[in-house]
């Protein structure tokens, strides 16, 4: 007997939906497993990763709203993300348009200190997140639409470029005249003015939460019925055809990659103005490379992204919980992430291709 | 006398199709033999069977009176049974003599085997210089490759799989010495193709195949090509109806058409220039890879040319895009079906929307009217009779011919004025292809100006009203069809390339 792949005539509506589930099934397994071997009682970890955080009455009062605050930013990035990935525009460098963000939105902020006017203040960051990140997708997009460098390559050094910015930063021109020459900036979520604080006690819901839902209505609302959406979906399935449609893919580039940077900006400059509240040294946690992963494990599609973002947003706290409680190396926990991105990737053949088993030699 | 090839009973099924069911015929030494049948009728499973492609399901063959069951090509070759595939197996990077020896089992020697080359292309006069790159050869001469190195492995049987699609009549005229020169040392050949008049000149019997079964045998030469290709289609046919057309003003114009092939091995435009009107069918002939691709290319608005190479109705538009210039009444239909004309993965519905939205207002201010659009997937299967089971099937789910016919009828029921199409019958079956010719007149009738690339020659006396050819790029100017002979033709395309040193000229 053989096993062998079969291409579906019609990809499979019910395993697109199915296989998300599955993959968590299976890393679930397989994360026990290596839980059991290294000595840990495997239900016991799974439930403090995936139940602790939410419904355990000694944790949960923390430990719930954080999901919110870390799952907002995953969900905003992922989604400006997700355009450019299904026309197969890849920006890998969405880490430093977090940052970039961060840092212009903090930047125009701090420039108006101590000024009280809420309406001024706070809407004007926002712009200044969004148009940071944006820029600095724009050094990629143009490079290649202009001289055919490739984006992934040029997004991702950019990365290191953003982190020695906010280093010097943090240490030079936004650093807090009274903080007694520490590195770090003011701390914007104790000025009323510039705060992004919680909207609802003890929720977690901030403004970057509504600004992530408001993206994965808008990106639900571009590839199901805007012509745009259509030509990203196009482009990335076929993209002759895509030309022959008369789709023009260099405005593509710049449109996709303006997108997820201006998205990754506002989740840096929301980050920075609420939970993190400060620009400083070690301000970035990794949100630009992990919302890669939850654009994927979201199907690249606004609404997957939602419940993958929550998902892993749940993970990172259930490990941070599991490495604290069950004394987990942290190792562990990141090959468990690592394992629902393999399962993700595995599984997905199950839509397109459906399994058979063959008697030899029938070839 | 023993029959070279004893083919009994042999059946072969896949997944929901049987591909071949108790196919039994017979080829002697020295016989031409042609395989007959409409796309889909069994003719590839059948040859991949006797070249140890494929295992039949039932049935057995012998060659030369033996048991003949080959697990694998190379077990065919050792037997003496070679085949000349459609779809050339080359290295544009490399030169003749060692994409020949990539064939072989053992190759010899660089040296010996260039000057092997050199003697049975000579042999057989087939001229062909072993150390050309393959990727500056033409169509032609690259078929001439892939003959000499089945020659090279002295066969019993040669198979050859559609070997005239891509060459001019005079290099068919080449092939053919050659085949009957090999006939007459004893080398049969199995001949498959749809070209009918050409199984008539030269094979010596047919064997016809239609849905997996021997539906007839014949000797060619006594039977009519209409009487041929009945008994392939199963049916009478119909050949399409020409109204006579009013001509109106000039509706599509190219003048000094010049551009680069977006293709590191395709072939630019160099000066083209012609004029279509309105009710006018210009067929474009030449074969594959003289900038046919780059030509539709350019009417579509997919490479960009100064505004005044392509004008329509007077308009210069070369700097235009295809969203553009299906505002100004011009729809194309590019010849690769899957991935261009069409996105594999997406639905008919989506397929329907890919080049239908300008002239059919499926898109108000960017937003998508999904319920128009399906209603104008449905007008296209319905009225152009696209088999499947729905619009919401993915578009590689349908067959070759039934893509086509959606593809062109999504142009076509976009009422253009002008219509460019290339290569619109390729792979489709007879009625599909005679249904999709039927189209491209009755949208010349209605007044648009059409433009058909294609490679058959047959299509095009069908339906052009003018005749050109491109040739190395360049395109000759267009002559009226009625009154052309076949030489003149020929010439027209380029002659046989190889045979003069006229096309040493595509500097």
């Amino acid at each position: 007997m053989l096993i062998t792949l079969e291409k579906r005539p019609t990809p499979s509506r019910g395993w697109a939906i199915a296989t998300p589930v599955l993959a968590v099934i299976l890393t679930m397994i397989a994360g026990g497993v290596m839980f059991a071997l290294l000595g840990k009682n495997p239900v016991e970890a799974i439930r403090t990763i995936f139940w602790d955080p939410l419904f355990n009455p000694d944790v949960a009062s923390y430990s719930r709203p954080q999901l919110l605050v870390k799952a907002a930013p995953l969900i905003l990035i992922a989604t400006g993300l997700s355009l450019g990935f299904r026309a197969g525009i890849w920006n890998i460098g969405a880490e430093g348009q977090y940052i970039m963000g961060a840092i212009c939105g903090a930047a125009a902020g701090l420039a108006l200190y101590p000024l009280e006017a809420r309406w001024i203040v706070f809407p004007l960051m926002i712009l200044a997140g969004a148009l940071g990140g944006l820029l600095w997708a724009m050094i990629p997009a143009i490079l290649r639409t202009r001289f055919r460098t490739n984006e992934i390559l040029v997004s991702l050094l950019l990365v290191y470029v953003a982190q020695a910015l906010m280093a010097s930063m943090a240490l030079g021109a936004l650093r807090n005249p009274e903080g007694g020459g520490f590195p770090g900036s003011r701390n914007l979520s104790q000025w009323p003015a510039a705060a992004n604080g919680e909207l609802v006690a003890n929720t977690g819901l901030h403004w970057g939460v509504i600004a992530a839902i408001l993206a994965v209505i808008a990106a639900e609302f571009l590839l199901r019925r805007h012509i745009l959406g259509f030509d990203i979906r196009l482009t990335g399935l076929a993209p002759r055809a895509a030309r022959f449609a008369g789709v023009n893919p260099d405005r593509l580039i710049l449109l996709c990659m303006g997108i997820s940077g201006a998205l990754a900006g506002l989740a840096g400059l929301f980050e920075v103005a609420g939970p993190a509240g400060q620009i400083s040294i070690d301000f970035a946690s990794g949100y630009g490379f992990t919302a890669i992963i939850v654009a994927f494990l979201g199907r690249l599609s606004p609404v997957g992204i939602l419940l993958a973002g929550l998902l892993m947003a749940l993970t990172y706290i259930g490990g941070e919980l599991a490495q604290f409680m069950l004394s987990l190396p942290s190792a562990a926990i990141q090959a468990f992430q690592g394992m629902l991105l393999f399962f993700l990737l595995a599984v997905d053949v199950l839509s397109n291709y459906r399994i058979r088993l063959a008697t030899k030699g029938a070839a | 006398m023993t029959p070279l090839i004893e083919i009994d009973g042999l059946s072969k099924s896949y997944p929901g199709v049987r591909a071949n069911e108790d196919v039994r015929f017979s080829i002697a030494p020295g016989e031409v033999h042609a395989l007959l049948g409409e796309n889909g009728a069994g003719k590839s499973t059948l040859v991949k069977m006797i070249y140890g492609l494929v295992r039949p399901d039932a049935g057995t063959m012998r060659l030369r009176g033996e048991p003949y069951a080959p697990p694998r090509p190379s077990v065919a070759r050792e037997r003496g049974v070679a085949m000349v595939f459609q779809h050339f197996s080359l290295f544009d990077a490399l030169d003749v003599a060692e994409n020949v020896a990539l064939g072989m089992e053992n190759p010899p020697p660089m040296r010996a085997l260039a000057k092997r080359i050199r003697e049975v292309s000579e042999e057989y006069g087939l001229p062909l210089d072993p150390a050309r790159l393959v990727g500056d050869l033409s169509a032609g001469e690259r078929q001439r490759v892939e003959i000499v190195r089945c020659l090279l492995q002295d066969p019993k049987l040669l198979i050859m799989d559609e070997p005239t699609s891509v060459l001019t009549p005079q290099e068919v005229e080449i092939l053919f010495r050659t085949l009957r020169q090999l006939s007459a040392e004893g080398t049969a050949i199995l001949y498959i193709s749809h070209k009918l008049e050409e199984i008539r000149a030269l094979c010596d019997g047919a064997t016809i195949l239609r849905r997996g079964r021997v539906v007839g045998s014949c000797a060619p030469r006594e039977k009519t090509a209409r009487e041929l290709a009945e008994m392939m289609v199963g049916q009478t046919l119909t050949p399409p109806a020409r109204a006579e057309r009013a001509r109106g003003p000039i509706a599509l114009e190219a003048a000094m058409l010049d551009l680069d092939s977006p293709n590191p091995f395709g072939v630019g435009l160099r000066g083209v220039s012609f004029q279509v009107r309105q009710g006018e069918i210009l067929g474009v002939a030449g074969v594959a890879g003289n900038g046919q691709d780059e030509l539709l290319l350019a009417l579509s608005g997919e490479i960009r040319s100064p505004t005044d190479a392509v004008r329509i109705d007077g308009h210069g538009v070369g700097h235009l895009g295809p969203v553009a210039r299906r505002r100004l009444g011009l729809v194309a239909a590019p010849e690769e079906r899957l991935g261009h004309a069409a996105a594999p993965d997406m639905s008919l519905t989506e397929n329907a929307l890919l080049s239908g939205g300008p002239r059919r207002g499926l898109v108000a201010r960017g937003l998508i009217d999904w319920a128009k659009t399906r209603i104008f997937a449905r007008e296209i299967v319905e009225q152009y009779d696209v088999r499947t089971p729905g619009i919401e099937v993915a578009a590689r789910s349908l067959s070759g011919g039934n893509l086509q016919k959606f593809v062109i009828g999504r142009e076509l029921s976009q009422d253009p004025s002008v219509v460019v199409v290339n290569q619109p019958t390729w792979g489709v079956d007879a009625a599909a292809a005679a249904a999709i010719r039927q189209a491209l007149l009755d949208r010349a009738a209605a007044g648009a100006a059409v433009v058909v690339i294609s490679q058959d020659l047959d299509e095009l006396l069908e339906v052009a009203d003018l005749f050109a050819a491109l040739n190395g790029g360049r395109m000759t100017k267009p002559r009226p069809t009625q009154g052309l002979t076949v030489d003149e033709i020929g010439l027209m395309m380029g002659g046989a390339h190889g045979m003069e040193e006229a096309h040493a000229h595509h500097a």
